[in-house]
């Protein structure tokens, strides 16, 4: 009953949105303020009807209603609560509905935020954004139905895939979804401004929280899917360039100029038209991705959903939205004039330069995911792209962006001087070398990476240390007393530089080894000792586990004791590695449990991956930067207004 | 049992094991050179991985396979090239720059040229809009500045 009910909402909410999509548009058009109107209503309608057919699925799912087919396939009764929730999006029509409720929740939140907005604007806004919507809720209901039964429910369900059962993969697709989505609302208001004829600093600044939020909640979904493969996948990649990751990684590189590029809108009215296009783009990335995972046209580690049609229909809808507003901005993009003046050595242009980089290295990894059907289609070549391109035709971009982000974020506005903000930054630049050539000095290998990129790390991290402490005219009490955004901005610059770091570590200074490990015999590994102490099976609630115990020693002091597990899922029919990890700040030691041996012993890898933690760690950091500026008080309604006030008042 | 389980893995590409004990050789330089060779080379029945990733057969039969050839004494080329005439250069995981796949590797520094070259068109364009932006505004706004003057 709850079941039809929420296929009910679901087609109520469909409904909704074709009206939501039509009538505030043609309102805005003639300047009828009745029709206009409705869009907020319907906005906040259609997010309680999807809210509703999303907790109706949950429901079935939570009380293993095995008669709904996707229940029966993709869940099972013995499994953890946890699961059972975040089955609901462990496959492809429950996640398209999360997709759909997340992009009502924004038009929602604009329905309820957007309060300033002026009327016109705003009801194009929501407008553009349930016509996004109902293009998916269609996608939903006539190729994906998650509310379809089965005529003769079975006993049981068929288990959710193993690999998706971890506490890190449950929180990572909603995250994802919020950045994939969150990128609509920027859409949303490009399409919005185009069609008014209008950008000012006013829509930079009432689209830049937007894309700040999207952003953010990208950042944090694909660091917890980098996550997941290092602790999960059983040789601790963070990075494997598969055609879905790229997919989430090219809208959030997009996402990174757009949020730079917004800035110099809103400071000197330039630049325009081409965050407008970035704004398409970047949403346009993101429908992208949607299709890449779901279209079964690239082969891909997490692909689901391989079915044709299904594609077809995604390409229409990519088609058609990404075309159409291509075609708007041709039209339109002449009218949005450019009116600061600002010299070719400022900060506007190394604003300008970010863009350009970004831009060209989400171009790189759109070329380099896309090669292989290019190939097979035009030359009928059957090749392969893989992390070795990637590595090499990827890396100097976010280099050579590493490089000039020091400077390029303490020039001055409109004119700078680019020897001035160098020489500024000489203890930075000497420190940041000194350390490289003390890792040089001191490691044993022959890399050029890792020196390389702890310069760039130091070189970020302790500039935007130096822009920060600049910014607050080198007193400490003034320090606290700035700007969220500015925080903010020093917190996501400095993330960056610690992820570079990590990164840079983590693939400089591995160790690795591979053994049969007797019981009871200690073995040696880059200064460490580990014993394998036993290895028992145990019971899961939904699995049979093989656990190794390995004790971790360092200078003969017992540091750790490590369970790897091999994981059975009997009703999926699949394993699983866990692997132990010990957490350290500076290094991580990784150990996999492979097969017994015949004659005696088990195969054991272990791993120490220097500096691991602080790849996720940056990622964190960039997302809490983004953060910090989202609260500042000029993105906050009204709260300018009452601290002026207040101020005054004290000053009385 | 544990040949059902190996068939499984090959499906859905899991890398449980990778590199097994008994294929790790002796000489650590050689070996060494098969694990970076390794990197570089495609399984064949998984879904974007490398054979020094894979638990699939096929992924270890390859790499025994480059072992042996490694210890016969082929270069890296050879020994490369012995794979890609065998299983063509989809296993090759970096596409060469042979034929239409230049395109592929130029595509990034061609596109920061152009991008960069358009970004500092557009730069130059900023700088030179002062002098007629202050020229543009003087004619209209000063009638209009002079009436705001005159009401007040």
């Amino acid at each position: 009953m709850i079941t039809e009910l929420g296929h009910f909402a679901l087609i109520l909410a469909f409904l909704v949105a074709i009206v939501q999509a039509v009538v505030p548009l043609i309102g805005a058009h003639k300047h009828w303020y009745g029709w206009m109107a409705v869009a907020e209503p319907a906005a906040k309608m259609q997010f309680l009807f999807t809210g509703f057919a999303f907790a109706a699925l949950t429901y079935a799912f939570v009380t293993s209603d095995f008669s709904l087919r996707l229940v029966w396939l993709n869940s099972h009764s013995a499994k953890p609560m946890l699961y059972k929730i975040s089955g609901v999006w462990g496959n492809h029509e429950g996640s398209m509905l999360l997709w759909v409720l997340i992009l009502t929740l924004f038009g929602a939140c604009a329905a309820w935020f957007g309060g300033n907005l002026p009327p016109t604007l705003r009801a194009r806004v929501l407008a553009v954004q349930s016509a996004v919507a109902v293009a998916f809720f269609a996608f939903i209901i006539f190729t994906s139905n998650p509310f379809l039964r089965l005529a003769v429910p079975p006993f049981d369900g068929q288990d959710l895939n193993p690999l998706l059962q971890d506490p890190g993969l449950a929180f990572h697709p909603p995250f994802l979804y919020l950045g994939y989505v969150g990128l609509s609302m920027a859409f949303s208001f490009a399409i919005a401004a185009l069609l008014e004829g209008r950008v000012d600093a006013a829509w930079a600044r009432w689209v830049r929280p937007w894309t700040l939020a999207a952003w953010i909640f990208l950042s944090i979904g694909i660091g917890l899917g980098s996550w997941w493969a290092y602790y999960e996948l059983g040789w601790g990649g963070f990075w494997f360039w598969d055609p879905v990751e790229n997919a989430s990684f090219m809208p959030w590189l997009l996402a990174a100029a757009l949020l730079h590029s917004a800035i110099v809108v809103e400071k000197r009215e330039s630049l325009k038209s081409w965050t407008i296009l970035l704004a398409i783009l970047a949403f346009g990335f993101s429908l992208i991705g949607t299709f890449i995972v779901r279209s079964g046209l690239l082969t891909s580690v997490h692909a689901f959903a391989n079915d044709p049609e299904r594609g077809v229909f995604i390409l229409m809808i990519l088609g058609s939205f990404t075309g159409g507003a291509l075609i708007l901005f041709a039209m339109r993009a002449s009218a949005m004039e450019a009116k600061g003046v600002f010299g070719v050595v400022s900060r506007e242009s190394a604003l300008v330069a970010n863009n350009v980089l970004l831009a060209v290295a989400c171009f790189v990894v759109f070329v380099g995911t896309l090669w292989p059907m290019f190939a097979e289609m035009f030359w009928d070549r059957k090749l392969s792209v893989g992390p070795p391109f990637f590595n090499m035709a990827f890396t100097p971009f976010m280099i050579l962006l590493g490089v000039i982000l020091p400077v390029g974020s303490t020039l001055a506005w409109k004119r700078g001087k680019i020897g001035h903000a160098v020489y500024q930054m000489r203890f930075v630049f000497a420190l940041a070398v000194a350390l490289a050539l003390l890792v040089w000095v001191m490691q044993t290998g022959r890399t050029l990476m890792g020196p390389i990129g702890l310069f760039l790390g130091a070189w970020i991290i302790f500039g935007a240390s130096l822009d920060i402490w600049m910014r607050a005219q080198r007193k400490w009490d003034r320090l606290l007393r700035l700007p969220r955004a500015d925080w903010g901005k020093a917190v996501a610059h400095g993330g960056l530089g610690v992820t570079m770091f990590g990164i840079a570590g983590l693939m400089a200074w591995q160790v690795e080894d591979i053994r049969i490990a007797e019981v009871d015999t200690p073995f040696m590994v880059g200064g460490f000792e580990l014993e394998l102490k036993g290895v028992d099976r145990v019971q899961g609630p939904n699995y049979l586990s093989t656990m190794g115990r390995v004790i971790l020693r360092k200078d003969g002091t017992e540091i750790a004791v490590l369970n790897p597990e091999k994981r059975n899922y009997p009703v999926a029919q699949m394993p699983t590695t866990e692997a132990a990890i010990d957490y350290r700040f500076l290094r991580d030691v990784y150990v996999v449990i492979g097969d017994p041996q015949e004659g005696g012993g088990w195969t054991l890898r272990t791993y120490i991956k220097p500096l691991a933690n602080w790849i996720w760690a940056g990622v964190l950091l960039m997302a809490l930067g983004g953060f910090l500026s989202l609260s500042d008080r000029r993105f906050r309604v009204g709260a300018g207004e009452s601290k002026r006030r207040t101020r005054t008042v004290a000053a009385e | 049992m544990r040949y059902f389980i190996v068939a499984i893995c090959m499906l859905l590409a899991l890398p449980l094991g990778a590199v097994q004990p008994d294929e790790v050789l002796d000489d650590p330089v050689l070996e060494q050179r098969a694990r970076d060779l390794s990197k570089g080379l495609r399984c064949l029945v998984c879904q974007n991985e490398s054979i020094d990733e894979s638990d699939a057969s096929l992924a270890r039969d390859l790499r025994i396979l480059l072992r042996e050839r490694l210890v016969q004494g082929d270069t890296d080329e050879q020994a490369i090239s012995f794979i890609v005439d065998r299983y063509g250069e989809y296993v090759l995981l970096r596409p060469t720059v042979t034929g239409s796949n230049w395109l592929l590797w130029a595509a990034g520094p061609l596109m920061l040229l152009m991008a960069g070259g358009v970004g500092f068109a557009y730069l130059r364009g900023r700088d030179k809009a002062s002098e007629q932006t202050i020229e543009a505004l003087s004619d209209v706004e000063k009638s209009r500045l002079a009436e705001l003057l005159n009401d007040d």
